[in-house]
């Protein structure tokens, strides 16, 4: 137990104020986007995540938004496990001709009004599996997307800086 | 009808450590080697066996179908490990000329390499080959996929689908009357029948009080789909039955219209966490076809990228295991090491996780002097901390109290189940390609022969224990692999040589040892630089079934924690 408490107290707080490299005035602050969040919504934002196919790659980059750097959570925002709880659907993947019922299910449950964020090149365009008998390519071409945040796979600042666009231009 | 090995000309292991009379363990690097291979005889059948283009040692064979089953049993007889099993359509794609009908092909490791046979299939209305499932469980399912693919039937009982979920709107997807995987798009109706309107036949389970639970495809967290068919009497698993293929993307048939120097691009995605095994599968195999042996530079930064792919999965799975058991300073505390990792990687290698840095004849760059105090200090951090946290997961009651007993897997099933990996490993059944047959640069030093890391519980605290000693492992050989680059200069040599177009017709086995188990790329060549047919096999195949066996008798809430320390890909085997 002691060993445990030392550790917590030596690690500290390791949330950045800022996040490096900056390559752009696009990627928040988690203050930055936890005002954004409060201005525009009141409250905390929902995220149910599917994966409509997609290679595992940006799940990866979505679980790291939970750790202690980016702490996506301190901001406000908040993975949760029932569609009918989300006020955002984050799909990843080319759609899968295999998901896609579940993905149109998925969204269907999702209480309106809801937006919808298209992850990595694969969500986007396609990416390198494109269309095909297996699969409907971007997730725009199954259920409607408000927003796309691309990238192979996409940085979790990205990921932020996209979420923040998002629910900005709402 | 017995047994097969008796090697004419015995396949010589090198030696770990060589007498070196003071001078360096260093082996001399040939920049071209001669394709390793060794002779076989099998009893039951007369053909004499081909060497294969390969990074290990591989021998290759055709049999008719009555030498196909009897090689089956000598194989299980002498304890084969099951790698893969294949299906191609070998017709001529422009004049649709099918008189070379299909092959199906088996690969399994020995102790001497590799042996790939194949079955010759003709173009039938319904063309079967003999099953191998009863010598191999492992193989049902990749029977059954071959024939959702291909139209190809193995004459095993169960002959439900597995990757065609009904919804595709072609039948066999690999069959050659079929042109390229993007041209099918304009065909295809707007709409066609919906996957979840036909009802899958799960085995199911009678009895006082007993219930099935269904879960998924869509899960409650950010994960891969599949579905799981719990049949429960109150909080007790009696059975479990996966069903997966949610995440086909057709990537066998998508391989087919790449050229062979973009097929890179493609194996590194097929299961995202484990890019470099892939990749450097696929150009093993390429660069084994054409002969051109990558630099000894890019070679170790190769093995480099693959450890840290090792470190970045098991560092995050000790996390997520904590996590499961409800003990939240293990996620916080491996999730920091995990992204320290991470942004090292983008130092080192440019990028976080490394789907475009292995190419074919070498590494897309190398290695920045800067880079090499920051990963020295990565790796003494890493060192401490891993080390301090195993403590704190060892001795904390609650922890393993939810990880010892649970998800119990015997070495016996392991062995019959045929298990690979990480999960064989942590239930005493010693594999390793890294050690069973080394590849370069992990045959060309005593410093880079890995040490195996087993353990004998085989239950999920067995998993835990395994992942923290080859976290340990890895960062013993990342020391040296990075000692070895730094005494070369940064100019001594190009990372990267041209890889000339493969002839046609050929086969190459890539066998990389990934974090979970043996990944395999078999890659045939077209004409011109054409991918004719290219196979990529995840360790998961064979390793989902054993989670079938692990969780019986376990309660439902143990089964996220039990799954974790499995943790197998979705993407990989659904392909």
């Amino acid at each position: 137990m002691l060993n445990t408490l030392s550790r917590i107290l030596r690690t500290g707080i390791l949330t950045e104020p800022t996040l490096e490299p900056r390559t752009s005035n696009l990627e928040p602050a988690v203050d930055t986007l936890q005002q954004a969040l409060w201005a525009i919504l009141g409250r905390a934002l929902c995220i149910r995540h599917v994966d409509a196919g997609s290679c595992n790659g940006c799940e990866l980059e979505i679980h790291a938004l939970n750790n202690p750097y980016y702490n996506l959570e301190g901001a406000g925002i908040k993975f949760v496990a029932s569609p009918r709880h989300a006020d955002l659907l984050l799909v990843t993947g080319p759609v899968s001709v295999n998901m896609e019922e579940a993905l149109r299910r998925t969204y269907d449950a999702i209480p309106d009004p809801k937006m919808v964020i298209a992850i990595g090149d694969c969500g986007t365009c396609g990416g390198i599996f494109g269309a095909s008998y297996a699969t409907r390519g971007p997730v725009a071409a199954v259920i409607p997307v408000t927003h796309n945040i691309p990238g192979c796979p996409p940085t979790p600042a990205a990921i932020m800086a996209g979420i923040l666009q998002a629910i900005s231009t709402r | 009808m017995k047994f097969l090995l008796t090697n004419r000309v015995p396949h010589v292991r090198r030696s770990p450590i060589a007498p070196t009379m003071g001078l360096p363990l260093l082996e001399p690097r040939t920049s071209n080697p001669e394709p390793r291979t060794f002779p076989m005889i099998f009893d039951s059948f007369e053909h004499p066996m081909t060497p294969l283009p390969s990074n290990i040692p591989c021998s290759h064979a055709s049999l008719t179908a009555v030498e196909w089953q009897r090689a089956m049993d000598e194989l299980k007889e002498i304890g084969a490990t099951f790698l893969t099993l294949w299906g191609a359509d070998d017709s001529n794609p422009d004049n649709c000329d099918h008189d070379r009908g299909f092959s199906i092909h088996a690969a399994f490791l020995l102790p001497e390499g590799a042996v790939v046979l194949s079955h010759n299939i003709a173009y039938l209305t319904n063309p079967t080959y003999p099953t191998i499932a009863p010598s191999f469980p492992a193989a049902a399912r990749m029977e059954r996929a071959t024939r959702d693919l291909l139209g190809i039937s193995s004459t095993a009982p169960d002959q439900r689908p597995w990757l065609n979920h009904n919804a595709w709107p072609t039948t066999h997807p690999l069959r050659r009357e079929l042109k390229s995987c993007h041209s099918e798009r304009s065909e295809e109706p707007p709409h066609f029948a919906r996957a979840a309107t036909t009802p899958y036949p799960f085995v199911t389970v009678e009895g006082d009080g007993v219930h099935e639970i269904a879960v998924g495809p869509v899960h409650a967290g950010i994960i891969e789909p599949g579905h799981f068919r719990f049949s429960v009497v109150g909080e007790k698993v009696l059975r479990l039955e996966e069903r997966l293929g949610y995440t086909h993307k057709g990537v066998a048939k998508l391989f087919e219209s790449l050229p062979q120097k973009d097929g890179h691009q493609l194996a590194a995605r097929v299961s995202g966490d484990s890019a470099v095994a892939f990749s450097w599968a696929y150009c093993a195999a390429l660069e084994s076809i054409t002969g051109a042996a990558a630099p000894a530079r890019a070679t170790s930064l190769r093995a480099l990228a693959l450890e840290h792919e090792r470190l970045a999965n098991h560092l995050g799975d000790l996390g997520a295991l904590g996590n499961d058991a409800g003990f939240a300073l293990g996620l916080t505390q491996f999730s920091r090491l995990k992204e320290d990792l991470l942004r090292a990687n983008v130092e080192a290698f440019g990028e976080r996780y490394l789907f475009n840095y292995i190419l074919p004849g070498g590494v897309a760059s190398n290695l920045p002097q800067p880079a090499y105090p920051h990963l020295v200090h990565l790796y003494r951090t890493l060192d401490y901390e891993v080390a301090g946290l195993r403590a704190i997961y060892d001795e904390h009651g609650g922890l393993q109290d939810r990880f010892r007993e649970a998800g119990l897997l015997s070495r016996d099933l392991a062995l019959r189940l045929g298990a690979v990996g990480l999960a064989a490993r942590a239930s005493g059944v010693a594999r390793d390609l890294r050690i069973d047959h080394p590849w370069p640069p992990y045959d060309q030093s005593a410093k880079f022969a890995t040490q195996i890391v087993t353990e004998t519980g085989g239950d999920v605290a067995a998993r835990v224990l395994m992942r923290f000693r080859e976290i340990f492992e890895s960062l013993r050989l990342c020391r040296a692999l990075l000692a070895d680059l730094s005494h070369t200069s940064v100019e001594a040599g190009p990372v990267q040589i041209a890889v000339p177009i493969a002839e046609p017709d050929r086969l190459g086995i890539g066998l990389i040892e990934g974090w979970r188990g043996p990944v395999m790329i078999a890659l045939e060549t077209g004409a011109d630089g054409a991918i004719r047919r290219c196979h990529a096999h995840d360790p998961s195949w064979q390793n989902w079934p054993l989670l079938e066996y692990a969780i019986l008798g376990n309660i439902v809430p143990d089964f996220p924690l039990i799954n974790k320390s499995f943790n197998l890909s979705y993407s990989g085997p659904d392909g």
